[in-house]
Order: C-alpha cells, then structure tokens, then sequence
C-alpha cells in the first residue's frame, strides 16, 4: 500500500485507483461542506453602491466602501455560532468557551479565514493527486498542504464515526457486514496515511 | 489615488483589568488527532525541539488538556487561530 516518503524537494507517494478516487471524492466532500453555507470569499459582496464593473467591487470613487464588502476582504463572517453540524463544528470549533461573547467575537474574524484556508490546502490535494492515483510528488509547502487536508478528512470522518478515546474496543464489535465497516476501514488507513506523512516531514 | 481620512481612530486595544494576568492557549485531547501529528503540530507552531513538543502533546493526552502559550491575549487568540487551522481544538482563557 506504500505511504509517503521523504524526497529533498517535499514527499512522495503512490496511490491505487480506487485509493485516488476514495480520498478524492472525501477531500470534494469536506470541500463542499467548509464552503457550502460561507460567503465565497472571492466574490465581492453584492454591494448596489456601484462604479463601473472593472473598479473593484465595494470601492467606488464616490462612495466610501461596504462594509460588508470590507468584511468579505478580510475575512470576516457574520456568523457568530458554532455550527450544528457535528462535523462542521469539529472543523470550526469555539475559540473560548464559558463566554458566549468572545466566542461569538473570535468566530467572527477567525472562521471566514480557516474556512478558506481549509478549502485551499482541499484544492491542492485535488490538483495534485490524479484521480486515477499514481505516483505523486509533492513539493513541500505541497505536502503541508496535504496534511492539513488529511487532517480535516479524518476529522470529518471521526465525527461521523463518533470515535471514542476507545477506539478499539468500538471497531472490535464492527464485522464485515456492518455498514460502518468499510468507513472505519478508510480511517484507519488514512492515519497510517497522515502518520507516514508526519514522518516523511519531520 | 486614495484620500487620507480627516481622522484616523485607533480601535482601542483592550486593557484587560489586571495587566500582570496573563492570558493562555490551551489545547484539548480529541481522540482523532495523531499523537505524532499534534507533536509536529507543537513543534512548527512554536518553534519547540521535538522532546518539549512530545512532553506537551502527551500532557494533552493524558490530562485532557494543557496550556500551551501563554501572554497577551491577542498574542493567544493568534495562536488558537493558528492551531485550529491544523485541526486542533484550542481555547484561548484568563490565566488564573
């Protein structure tokens, strides 16, 4: 099955087929989920205050700018709440907790800047593993990438798996048949994954 | 050409009520995160040799959790901002 290794640029690896499409479609689908409900923050708020369509949005000559638009810039979301999502809120988690206030505060200038962080360092696994797997080979800030990516893949999938500091006794009673099975078997080769990744970096 | 304001307002920096209290970033123990993973995470964040960021990462584990910056508290926000950006659980408190 192969993992990662150090190379003097970054790190390599070999993927199957079905390895590709597996991490591919989990990497698409914590995608959508990180920016399905945000503000796309490459596009300008819709701001009617309009210059012509080649000024920047939010920044006509004539009109001091939206703040919205300002907010979009810098990253800033409106949303103050820790989502309902299990996996979203795993993702996304309180930066305090006990203090509503500041958690709602930090949410709001931190979350818009890990969600795209996120969904950059999703679309470098997508750009550089081909969907048909092979061998890869990523350049360091490339392999940085990865990990994060990997690291929000396993996160996303530990939610929904509900993992427990028991881990093992959980899977022990997991057999073949079980709907759960092949899940759990994607996690597990995903941390072997990450781990021989940690190590091709350290 | 940009106009500069008649006015510049520095948002005020908060103060908090005891100067000398120091802020901390505290992690917390999930049962996802790699061990391995949470110690290179420790080491390229705050720049830790491998054994102290080790310690730190099995503090978390063992203890649930542990502090692992402490000082202003816009410094700490910076760190957890950092940190969950790996995937970790930090939450930044008053030092007490």
């Amino acid at each position: 099955m192969g993992g990662f290794r150090a190379t003097s640029e970054g790190a390599t690896a070999r993927f199957g087929r079905a390895q590709a499409a597996i991490l591919r479609d989990l990497v698409g689908q914590v995608t959508e989920l990180i920016t399905g409900a945000a503000p796309d923050e490459d596009e300008p708020a819709g701001s009617a205050q309009g210059g012509p369509g080649d000024r920047p949005a939010g920044w006509p000559d004539d009109a001091p700018p939206d703040p919205d638009d300002l907010a979009a810039l810098m990253g800033f979301t409106d949303n103050a709440q820790l989502p309902d999502d299990p996996v979203l809120a795993r993702l996304l988690p309180d930066g305090y907790t006990g203090d509503p206030e500041a958690a709602a505060e930090f949410r709001r200038y931190t979350e818009g800047g890990l969600r795209s962080g996120k969904a950059a360092a999703a679309r470098t696994v997508l750009a550089t593993l081909p969907p048909n797997g092979g061998r890869i080979r990523l350049s360091e800030p490339e392999a940085q990438a990865w990990l994060r990516a990997l690291n929000d893949v396993r996160l996303a999938l530990g939610t929904r798996l509900d993992v427990t500091d028991d881990f093992d006794d959980q899977i022990a009673g997991i057999t073949a048949d079980d709907p759960r099975a092949p899940v759990v078997a994607i996690y597990q080769w995903l941390g072997i994954l990450q781990e021989s990744l940690v190590e091709a970096l350290s | 050409m940009s106009v500069a304001p008649a006015e510049v307002q520095r948002p005020e920096t908060e103060q908090e009520a005891v100067p000398d209290s120091p802020w901390v970033t505290i992690v917390w123990n999930d049962p996802i995160n790699l061990m391995s993973y949470v110690t290179y995470v420790f080491q390229r964040v705050f720049g830790y040799a491998k054994p102290k960021a080790e310690k730190l990462m099995l503090d978390v584990h063992h203890k649930g959790k542990a502090v692992v910056s402490s000082g202003a508290r816009e410094a700490m926000e910076r760190d957890a901002e950092t940190l969950h950006g790996y995937g970790l659980w930090a939450t930044i408190s008053h030092d007490s």
